[in-house]
Order: structure tokens, then C-alpha cells, then sequence
């Protein structure tokens, strides 16, 4: 009965049924529209980022590469940042770095006659009519390179992501393997929470607090490394627990019914098939470390020092001496100095630099874990 | 690797020298047993014995307690929070598995355990076989190894499959080839007793075949206790036959008497297919 009464009211519209015509046009647009307006909006965000990494690639690039052989500027990459200095000398204008400065000032002075006094103190400016005044112009940090910043910041966060990933690792393993759940356990979820929502700069006030002062370790490489890893160390609990978690419990099973215990499962079985998942994290952990500016700036950084940190005298000093960083050199050479047409191109070298580097430290632990996964996956 | 038959031959008797084993007709005995899983009691008054290499078949429908016993055998149920013994006791080998001194390691090195979803190690087909060596307290040489792995392989009958490619992952195998590198793992470590859960549950028609020849083969040295869920697989290649419904053991006796006269209506029901 039913049948026939569909029957005898659609029979008509049948034909007409899958049309498009039937659809109301105010439907059909606002599904076209819709659609534009999340393709515009992707596209929108996909444009920000070419424009933003252009931009630094475009104006970086100048700095760090160049037209001669052997095409990257190579002093950029392995030498202190100088002062510039601009002068005119035999109707020529001259741009170098200090060094090479002083060491023109005394020639051109000997070639006057008048080396008897090479380290008057101010030969460059006001000099009497009797030697042939180099008058200069000097800019901060405009010359020279930034092989210092980079050795700073790849030792920051290689130190950094080694106490953060094994405290973060022991927690989460504690946290997934032996806790059991519980008021505790909520607690401890609690406070990761928390504290990764903590702002970076109020990281760098605990550390400045804590390690710097309190501590008394002053302004040094560790103070540096606690400070990031304290900051970090959500990130990677939080990432390593799931990627824990994820390994099928059949694996857990299957070792502990051969007779292992507990430890010798996670550290046979479970921890090698976690370390990928682990390592994806510790890849965007790696990001943050390098990048935030706001927790070294108390604890770790120098705006500049003359030593590498390798040249000191003995092993311990290694620990407690201030870095430079390539973030940090950034926000000095974009705030702290006047600016002129020569810090541009040492903050968009930097910042190209800096890129570089994450993104190498990100690419060793992407092929480290492709490697790892190669040997486990399940 | 390639000299290993020799040697193997040459190793045997060390190996067996090795095996501190107290082997007792009954291998295993559950006496008054309950069960529970927090405040929900999974077994009800157990009393059961299974002869020493024989295989013993639980049967029973979904949720009846045949897998939370077998998992009683090596204390595996330790890791269930709240899973506790609220009476009576297990024997194995007249050793009461719950007491004190246990330690359930060294209880699951003589009970081994096959899984009812293959779980090999996402390492080679070696290291999985080797894993159960190299947990144990000793060092043990490269040759000894590779001979107990060989010993193994051969034993679960996927030698010969392998042999060419022990290198490679594990996890590289078939469904019943994996299934039988796990009771492989198993066997290296030289228990005395097989429990396996359900280990042709996600198999086709043909490895399990290869299962339950190997299964055959294997009770010559082993005592095994298998939980299926296939009627015809209890009725090949057990001996023995215990029938689980709600928590309860019904009926238990010889396969052939169970499955031509049982003595309980309701494992009659359950065995020609009126339910579960």
C-alpha cells in the first residue's frame, strides 16, 4: 500500500529527482562559496609563508652567498662579528672590518714616515694636519661574521635537547609504564600542562632566579641549558608518553611472558619501537629551543664575546661561560645599536643563518628517525 | 649459521644438562580456584588437574574464563590491575605458582605463552627468537645463539622457511609464519609448558593446519594448554578437553569421551552448535 502511494506522487518528479536544477541556487552557492572562502584562506596562509621565507632568503642570501668563488661568503660564517668602518682614503671610499682597519692605519701611517707612534690612540680622528687623517666612520657588528652565534646556539640546543629529552623520557616512561592512574598521576598531568603554557620570557626569569643568581652559576652555557630544557620539557613528555603508548601492549605481553621484567621489556621492546615517535617531538622541540630568544637572554647570552667557546682554560670553565646565539644576536643587531643601512644585511644574514641551522638539526633527527623506523615498526 | 647441524648435534646434551626441570605427571593442578577481576569474579571454584605432556583444550563461549585461566598459569593476570586470586591455588609441577617467594619471571622462563594475535618484535627473525636468551642472567657466545635460535626455529618448523633470510624483520613474515616464529620465541627459552591463546584465531585454513601438526609434534616434549574457539580444533589435536560457561569449569575429561558422550547437557548443547 505504502508502495503505491510513493509510487503515484513521485512518478512524476522521478526524471527531474538527481538534477542539479532541482537543488535551491542559495544552497549551491553558499556550498561554492564556502569552499572558496576556506581554499582562499589556505592559500592565504600558504602566501604568508613563501612571503615571509623569501624575504629572508632574498635579503639573507645576499649576505650569505656570493657572486665569486667559492660562492658562500665565507667569512660571514667563520669569522667574529667587527666593526665596520667606512673612510675615504686617496680619493677611494673603504669598507672593512676592524682588523684589517687597524692594520691599513698602520701602513698608510709608515708609508707617511710617522710609524714612531703606531698606538696613538687617536689617530683616526683628530690628528693633526702633519699625518694624513683617516677619518672614519664606524658602525657595531657590521662586519665580520657570526661563527660565534652559530657555535653558541648548536651547543645551546644540543645541550638543551640532551637533559630535556633524558628527563623527559624517564617521565614519560615513569608516567606510562609504572604509574599507576591516579590522584597523582592527575597532578603530574596538571603541572605539564601548566607549564606548558608558561610564556618563555617568565622561563628566563626562573632561570635567571634560579641558576643564575641562586645557583651562582651566572650567566653561563648551563644556566642556559636548564633554562631551555625546564621550557621544553612538556613538549617532549607529553609527545614521548603518547608515542609510548602507542606501542601495541601485544608487544609488552609478548616479552614479559618470555620471562622478562618489567625494565628489560621497556628498555628491549618497548623504548626502541617509541624512539621515532619520540624523536618527531624532540624535532619540534628542537624548533623552539633554537628559536626562543626571551630564556637565554638573561641566562645564557652574550650580546658579544671574543672567545670561542672551545678556548678555555680548563674543562670546567667550559660550563659556566656565556654563548652567543643567533637569535639573541638578532634582537641586539635589530635593537640595541643604531640602525643604518649595514645592519640589515647582518640581521637577514643571521635570520637566513639561523634557518639554516634549525633546519640542518631538524634534518639530522628526521634521518635519525627514519633509520630507527626502518628497524621498528610494527 | 651454516655449520649448524654439526654443532648442533655436538651442543645437545650441554643443552639438556641445562634444563634443571622437576617434571611431575601432573603438570598442572588448580585446586578451588576463584578469580576476580576487581568486584567482578571471573572464575567460580575451579578444580581442575592437566598431564604433563599432553595437550589440554579449553573450550567454552566468549567471556566464560578459559583465557583468564590460561593467563593464571603464568601470572600474566599480574599485570590486570585489581586481577587477583580471592581463593585456592595453582600448582605447577606441585609448586604453588602464588606464593611468596615466586618470582613470576622465572615462572614465566617454564611457562611459555603464544598470543592469539601475533606479537613478534618489530626486530629480525634472529633477535626475536634470541630475545628470550638474552633477557636471562649469563653471557651466552655467538655460537650458542645461533644454535639454540636454530634449535627453535626447527622445532616450530619455520627453519626451513627462514633459514635463508634470519636477518630480516620479523615482521616481514606471513600471518602463520609470524605466528609460528612467536611459539618459536617461546620455545627457545626451553619451557615445559605451552600456553597458547587462541593462536589460529586470526589464521587461514592452511596455517592453521601447520599449527596443529606443529601443535602434534610439540607434545612429545611439551605440556600444552590451547583456548580456541573451534570445536573441530579441540577435537583434533587435544587430548584432553575442559569446557568453560560462565566462570565455571562444566566438564573436563578425555576429547574423544567429551565430544561423543559428554556427561553435562549443557557442553552437549555447546559442542553440536545450540549456542555460544
Amino acid at each position: 500500500m505504502k508502495m503505491t502511494k510513493y509510487n503515484r506522487s513521485a512518478e512524476p518528479k522521478t526524471p527531474a529527482l538527481f538534477a542539479a536544477a532541482s537543488r535551491p541556487v542559495f544552497g549551491r552557492v553558499f556550498e561554492c562559496g564556502s569552499a572558496g572562502l576556506l581554499r582562499a584562506a589556505t592559500y592565504f596562509v600558504l602566501c604568508c609563508g613563501l612571503v615571509v621565507l623569501g624575504d629572508i632568503a632574498l635579503k639573507g642570501g645576499r649576505t650569505v652567498f656570493q657572486a665569486q668563488w667559492p660562492f658562500v661568503n665565507v667569512s660571514f660564517l667563520t669569522q667574529a662579528p667587527e666593526s665596520l668602518h667606512v673612510f675615504e682614503y686617496a680619493g677611494e671610499t673603504h669598507e672593512m672590518g676592524d682588523a684589517q682597519f687597524r692594520a691599513f692605519r698602520a701602513n698608510a701611517l709608515r708609508g707617511a714616515g710617522r710609524a714612531a707612534e703606531p698606538s696613538s690612540p687617536n689617530i683616526s680622528g683628530e690628528q693633526g694636519s702633519a699625518v694624513p687623517a683617516i677619518r672614519s666612520q664606524s658602525y657595531v657588528y657590521a662586519a665580520g661574521g657570526i661563527w660565534p652565534c652559530i657555535v653558541g646556539t648548536v651547543l645551546l640546543v644540543s645541550g638543551a635537547m640532551g637533559i630535556a629529552l633524558s628527563l623527559g623520557i624517564g617521565a614519560a616512561i615513569f608516567l606510562s609504564e609504572y604509574a599507576k592512574e591516579g590522584r597523582f598521576l592527575r597532578l603530574v598531568r596538571l603541572c605539564i600542562l601548566n607549564l606548558a603554557g608558561v610564556p618563555s620570557i617568565v622561563f628566563g626569569l626562573f632561570g635567571f632566579g634560579l641558576f643564575v643568581n641562586f645557583f651562582g652559576w651566572n650567566v653561563s652555557l648551563l644556566a642556559g641549558w636548564c633554562t631551555l630544557a625546564v621550557m621544553v620539557l612538556p613538549v617532549v613528555i607529553t609527545a614521548a608518553e603518547e608515542a609510548l603508548k602507542a606501542v601495541p601492549s601485544g608487544l609488552r605481553e609478548g616479552s614479559l611472558a618470555l620471562g622478562a621484567t618489567q625494565w628489560q621489556t621497556i628498555r628491549r621492546a618497548v623504548l626502541p619501537c617509541a624512539l621515532p615517535g619520540i624523536l618527531t617531538s624532540s624535532i619540534l622541540g628542537i624548533a623552539r629551543v633554537a628559536g626562543e630568544t626571551a630564556p637565554i637572554m638573561f641566562t645564557a647570552a652574550y650580546v658579544v664575546r671574543d672567545k670561542l667557546p672551545w678556548e678555555v682554560e680548563r674543562l670546567g670553565d667550559f660550563f659556566f661561560q656565556g654563548v652567543m646565539a643567533l637569535p639573541y644576536h638578532i634582537y641586539v643587531v635589530s635593537t640595541k645599536i643604531p640602525q643604518n643601512a649595514y645592519t640589515a644585511r647582518v640581521q637577514y644574514g643571521t635570520a637566513f643563518v639561523f634557518l639554516a641551522v634549525v633546519g640542518l638539526l631538524a634534518l639530522g633527527s628526521i634521518l635519525l628517525r627514519g633509520r630507527l623506523k626502518k628497524t621498528y615498526t610494527w | 649459521m651454516t655449520t649448524g647441524t654439526s654443532a648442533t648435534r655436538a651442543a645437545l646434551p650441554l643443552a639438556d644438562k641445562l634444563k634443571p626441570k622437576r617434571v611431575t605427571p601432573t603438570a598442572i593442578e588448580v585446586d578451588q580456584l576463584d578469580f576476580a577481576y576487581g568486584a567482578k569474579q571471573a572464575l567460580f571454584d575451579v578444580n581442575l588437574e592437566l598431564p604433563a605432556r599432553r595437550v589440554t583444550a579449553f573450550i567454552g563461549p566468549s567471556g566464560c574464563g578459559k583465557t583468564t585461566l590460561l593467563r593464571c598459569f603464568n601470572r600474566m593476570n599480574d599485570l590486570v590491575p585489581e586481577a587477583r586470586l580471592t581463593r585456592g591455588a595453582i600448582r605447577i609441577h606441585s609448586a604453588d605458582i602464588h606464593a611468596p617467594e615466586v618470582d613470576p619471571t622465572l615462572l614465566r622462563k617454564r611457562v611459555g605463552m603464544v598470543f592469539q594475535k601475533s606479537n613478534p618484535f618489530p626486530k629480525s627473525i634472529y633477535d626475536n627468537v634470541a630475545y628470550g636468551l638474552r633477557i636471562q642472567r649469563g653471557r651466552r657466545s655467538r655460537v650458542q645463539l645461533d644454535e639454540a635460535v636454530e634449535r627453535a626455529l626447527r622445532a616450530a618448523a619455520l627453519w626451513d622457511e627462514v633459514r635463508d633470510r634470519l636477518h630480516d624483520s620479523g615482521l616481514a613474515l606471513s600471518g602463520g609464519q609470524q605466528q609460528r616464529l612467536c611459539i618459536a620465541r617461546a620455545l627457545a627459552v626451553e619451557p615445559d609448558i605451552l600456553l597458547m591463546d587462541e593462536p589460529c584465531a586470526a589464521l587461514d585454513p592452511i596455517a592453521t593446519a601447520k599449527i596443529e601438526e606443529l601443535i602434534a609434534e610439540l607434545k612429545r616434549r611439551y605440556t600444552i594448554v590451547i583456548v580456541t574457539h573451534s570445536m573441530q580444533q579441540a577435537a583434533r589435536c587435544s587430548d584432553k578437553t575442559c569446557f568453560f560457561y560462565m566462570g565455571r569449569l562444566v566438564e573436563s575429561g578425555d576429547t574423544q569421551q567429551v565430544f561423543s558422550k559428554p556427561a553435562n547437557p549443557q557442553t552437549a548443547a555447546y559442542i553440536s552448535g545450540h549456542f555460544g
